[in-house]
């Protein structure tokens, strides 16, 4: 990534709105390969919903945290202008 | 939106394929995944690179609010974590690994899959979307009880592309810039973050 980094800078001037292209093309393609991988797989497929309820717990545990401390900041900045 | 519902269809149509034994599962043995997560990460860099003007923007944000990408990074991390504590059958780190896909879905879950595993790729794919999703929704919410910051640290990684609108809606216009500088920096912390949880 990193090198590709160096590889835009250096061709900022070229249109390389190509590049955004196959950026999606290749999500598509490792998407389409890790359902594969998912719908071959019995043990998966049969835990579904016990994976879906782990995956929405993250999210929840994910969110409060960040908006706690977003909110905190929040409180900080006004307080600082407020001064 | 749109692009968002082509993505999840790629991968619900190679469920269905995968789960009927269409395409034989010797298709999944070679490295195709590998080399095509290199050019992802490859084009990805491009594309950040090549952008100085986006970079040159961010020098006008107030220095405070600057900090609020690593609270949203930390936020997750921790809240991840203690989810992690609680759930039986899943390690803290696992959990800290798909919290901090932070909401950029088709990375995290294809970086997760290949090094964790289908499992747990999964599981990074259907939260990292909700969180999306949840973002979207419940902005306002967010505006109301925890300030005009929290609608763009729950939108994690996205704030720079799909959940940019919603932001300005709530937050107000003059957070675009700020929105943009917390999507990027976030967007950029996604594959060394997860990379990190994958290796613990």
């Amino acid at each position: 990534m990193l090198l590709g980094i160096g590889v835009g800078y250096l061709f900022r001037k070229r249109n390389l709105s190509f590049i955004s292209k196959v950026i999606t093309v290749l999500i598509w393609i490792l998407l389409f390969v890790l359902g594969l991988e998912v719908g071959s797989n019995p043990q998966i497929v049969s835990n579904l919903g016990k994976l879906g309820v782990d995956a929405i717990l993250i999210t929840v545990g994910a969110l409060l945290g960040s908006i706690t401390l977003a909110a905190l900041l929040w409180k900080f900045v006004n307080k600082t202008k407020a001064q | 939106m749109r692009s968002s519902l082509i993505i999840v269809s790629f991968f619900i149509l190679g469920s269905l394929l995968g789960y009927f034994g269409v395409v034989p599962t010797s298709f999944l043995e070679g490295d195709i995944s590998f080399y095509a997560l290199g050019a992802l990460m490859f084009c990805v860099g491009i594309s950040l690179g090549s952008d100085p003007e986006t970079l040159k923007s961010f020098k006008k944000i107030n220095p405070r609010l600057l900090l609020l990408p690593l609270l949203t990074v930390v936020g997750t991390l921790v809240g991840a974590a203690i989810v992690g504590m609680l759930l039986p059958g899943r390690s803290v780190v696992d959990s800290m690994a798909v919290g901090s896909g932070l909401g950029y879905y088709s990375l995290s879950s294809i970086f997760i899959t290949e090094f964790k595993g289908a499992e747990l790729g999964t599981i990074a794919l259907l939260s990292n979307i909700s969180r999306e999703l949840l973002a979207l929704l419940l902005a306002p919410l967010f505006v109301k009880y925890f300030g005009k910051l929290a609608p763009i640290s729950a939108g994690g990684a996205t704030t720079m592309d799909t959940t940019l609108p919603i932001i300005m809606k709530f937050s107000g216009k003059e957070y675009m810039v700020l929105s943009v500088f917390h999507g990027f920096v976030t967007d950029l912390s996604v594959p060394f973050l997860v990379t990190l949880f994958c290796s613990i």
